[in-house]
């Protein structure tokens, strides 16, 4: 090895240790996130300096045990061995101070591995408040390796800990590895601590107090449905200024593209491709960071879990476990980062069960397409005090995505994936104040990952639409209004064409081909279809906004609105239903590592959505004479 | 009151009640996760609550508030440390 190759320094340890905030904080945030080979777990990887060498810190996924019992949990003891990637050349275990008696275990298993290692004592300032106290020096000489006790988000100890990490080579080794058999090690931990825990730190009061109500059969259960439905009025309600001011700003770039530039072809591009396009996107970043904000925050702060826990009876009904709660809640916001969080699912069945009904909880993406067309039909009247029926319509599409996901995965869970079941275990972690460093890095990496698919995903495919929709340029009847004369280019278009080849298989549903086209778009990504809508028609018609001109638009044949509720209905259904995402698609593919699951999902969404927008429509039709 | 020294299934004991840990069923595909996670025999646990619907129970063991489902929990036996 050459002097100037950087250290490899592996982070291992149990979830909740604060592994992922001690790498943060060793990293800068500088940190490179790929796949291992083969599996589907997250490498996370990053650069720093220590003691004048530079380092390379992989943070090892969490786990409690280095016996896998799933390819996933294999990974750890692969890294170890070094058969996924160069093996690291020392180890820095984290271990909660509060819960040494069980993490000890896990730090037995892994000195039993011949590899240089150090132990990094996590959380010794919530030791102290519960009054407990540990001897790091005697920790040090009963374990025969280096230990550091550091407060990872304060910075406490870090420095000393860096100036150890810069000479793995010089560390203490056991003298004897600790025992193996579960026994062995859990006396051996038991006369480690003997010596080093001085005073056992009580339980954390704070938690037992707040656990009473949050997890109390009555108290506990209406919490947990305030939460949720706070969730819905909080993205509705609360981010609606912001949008309104990201959207007068949009369409005040798009006046003056056309204000400065000659009337044309290019200042067409910019305002109506471009601007629009990316708009039609940027504008939901408001909802989307009150989403990441809250999720993250009920994360950090110890509910997330307690929810889970309160809830793992629903979700075994439906053979899931209350993890999978969390990643469909996650899925709240994004089916892909959802789906990335089965990952925290040790049971590899109801994991993929997890992952194919994940699409149906109601994504942000699929706020813009509500957001429109609830915002465009559905009366703001007040329903009960500050519920209004849109807050309801929007409730109801929740529920049914939701409802719907339940009762396909329970259907899989019998038929398709049945099968030994997998232990089922959580830990409840004390509950902590968030650090606004780590709270706010996180919600801004979800935040920027969506920006940087609509980005490029959804730009992208704003631009190749607008050439759809521009061209082929055919010459309309030369007595033609101008609005008539755009609405005919537009029918002559390439995606014109595709929208009316496509409308006898969607008229059962009520949908016209302008519909069909923003579909077709959709299958990017659900917000295109606002995008493409907006495209539609402002080629068709310059001044008025979106909602304004889908709601005169009306059918050229009966002269009846496009958009009468039977179709508005239809439309909302279907978005209930449809895989219409090629990013979840895209990470499906990854995370089960075929292509047959995706193309599964896709299909089986796809049925259900036509199945049911055919239902909806003539059920909403007959109901009444519109 | 049951009898002081028959072991039980750690599901079987009530919400505030603790014991110590006399044996894991090692049949059940389980026995190494839970030894992993603390549920060794000779460790002290407790039961802290049930969830809502009854299922899954919070068990607190070496220093650590664990749930699992009673499915997982009837895998471990327990001598009551109550005694009364």
């Amino acid at each position: 090895m050459s002097a100037s190759a950087a250290l490899r320094l592996g982070l291992i340890g149990s979830p909740n240790a604060g592994k992922t905030t001690l790498f943060n904080a060793l990293t800068g945030l500088r940190a490179k996130v790929g796949n291992y080979p083969g599996v589907t777990v997250e490498r996370r990887e990053g650069s720093s300096e220590v003691a004048g060498r530079s380092a390379v810190f992989i943070d090892l996924p969490g786990s409690y045990s280095l016996e896998p019992l799933s390819p996933d949990e294999a990974v750890v003891s692969r890294v170890l061995d070094g058969e996924l990637i160069d093996p690291p050349d020392a180890l820095i275990v984290v271990a909660d101070a509060c819960s040494l008696a069980r993490s000890m275990l896990f730090v037995a298993q892994v000195l039993r591995r011949n590899v240089p290692t150090c132990l990094v004592i996590t959380m010794i300032d919530e030791l102290e408040a519960r009054g407990g106290e540990l001897d790091l020096p005697r920790l040090e000489r009963a374990l025969g390796v280096p230990v550091r006790g550091v407060v990872g988000h304060r910075g406490r100890g870090l420095d000393e800990l860096r100036d150890l990490l810069g000479a793995p080579e010089s560390w203490a080794r056991p003298p004897i590895p600790p025992p193996e058999d579960a026994l062995g090690r859990a006396g051996w931990v038991d006369s480690v601590l003997a010596t080093a825990l001085v005073r056992e730190p009580g339980t954390s009061r704070i938690t037992q107090s707040i656990d009473r109500v949050i997890l109390h059969p009555v108290a506990g259960s209406l919490l947990f449905a305030a939460v949720m439905v706070t969730f819905f009025q909080l993205i509705f309600a609360w981010a609606a200024p912001a949008m309104d001011a990201i959207d007068a700003g949009i369409s005040a770039a798009a006046r003056a593209v056309h204000a400065s530039l000659p009337a044309g072809l290019l200042a067409d591009f910019l305002a109506d491709g471009l601007i629009a396009g990316v708009g039609a996107v940027v504008i939901f970043l408001p909802q989307i960071l009150l989403l990441f904000g809250v999720l993250y925050l009920l994360e950090d702060i110890g509910y997330m879990a307690r929810a889970a826990f309160v809830i793992d009876r629903v979700m075994g009904r439906v053979g899931l476990e209350g993890r999978a709660f969390v990643s469909l809640l996650s899925s709240y916001a994004c089916a892909v980062p959802g789906i990335m969080a089965t990952r925290t699912i040790p049971s590899p069945r109801n994991r993929l069960v997890t992952m194919l009904v994940a699409p149906l909880m109601t994504c942000s993406a699929r706020l813009p397409v509500y957001a429109l067309l609830i915002g465009a039909f559905v009366p703001p009247t007040a329903v009960w005090g500050p519920i209004g029926l849109q807050g309801l319509v929007l409730l109801g599409l929740y529920l049914g995505g939701a409802v719907a996901a339940l009762g396909v995965a329970a259907l899989l869970k019998r038929t398709l994936l049945r099968g030994e079941e997998f232990p089922f275990y959580m830990e409840l972690p004390p509950y902590r104040l968030p650090t606004v460093k780590l709270w706010l890095s996180q919600v801004w990496g979800s935040a920027s990952a969506f920006l940087r698919r609509a980005g490029t995903i959804i730009l992208l495919v704003s631009v190749v639409l607008w050439v759809l929709l521009t061209f082929p340029r055919t010459e309309p009847p030369a007595d033609a209004s101008p609005g008539e004369a755009s609405r005919y280019a537009l029918a002559h278009s390439f995606a014109g064409r595709a929208g009316h080849a496509l409308e006898p298989a969607i008229a059962p549903l009520g949908f016209d081909w302008k519909i069909g086209v923003g579909l077709l778009a959709s299958l990017a990504a659900r917000e295109v279809i606002v995008a493409t809508l907006a495209q539609i028609y402002a080629a068709s018609d310059e001044e008025t906004s979106l909602r304004e001109a889908i709601r005169s638009d009306r059918r050229p044949d009966t002269g009846r609105p496009v958009f009468d509720p039977p179709t508005v209905a239809s439309l909302l259904v279907f978005f209930v239903f449809a895989l219409q995402c090629m990013s979840t698609l895209a990470v499906l593919r990854r995370e089960t590592n075929s292509w047959r699951w995706p193309l599964f999902a896709f299909g089986y969404l796809l049925t259900l959505a036509y199945g049911a927008s055919f239902a909806t429509y003539r059920i909403v039709g007959s109901l009444t004479i519109w | 009151m049951g009898p002081r020294f028959a072991a039980t299934p750690l599901s079987a004991l009530a919400p505030g009640s603790s014991g110590v840990i006399v044996a894991v069923d090692t049949e059940a595909p389980v026995a190494r996760r839970l030894l992993d996670l603390g549920f060794i025999p000779g460790s002290r646990v407790t039961v802290v609550r049930r969830a809502p619907l009854r299922d899954p129970v919070e068990y607190e063991v070496r220093g650590t508030r664990l749930c699992l489902r009673n499915s997982e929990a009837s895998c471990i036996q327990v001598r009551s440390a109550d005694g009364a």
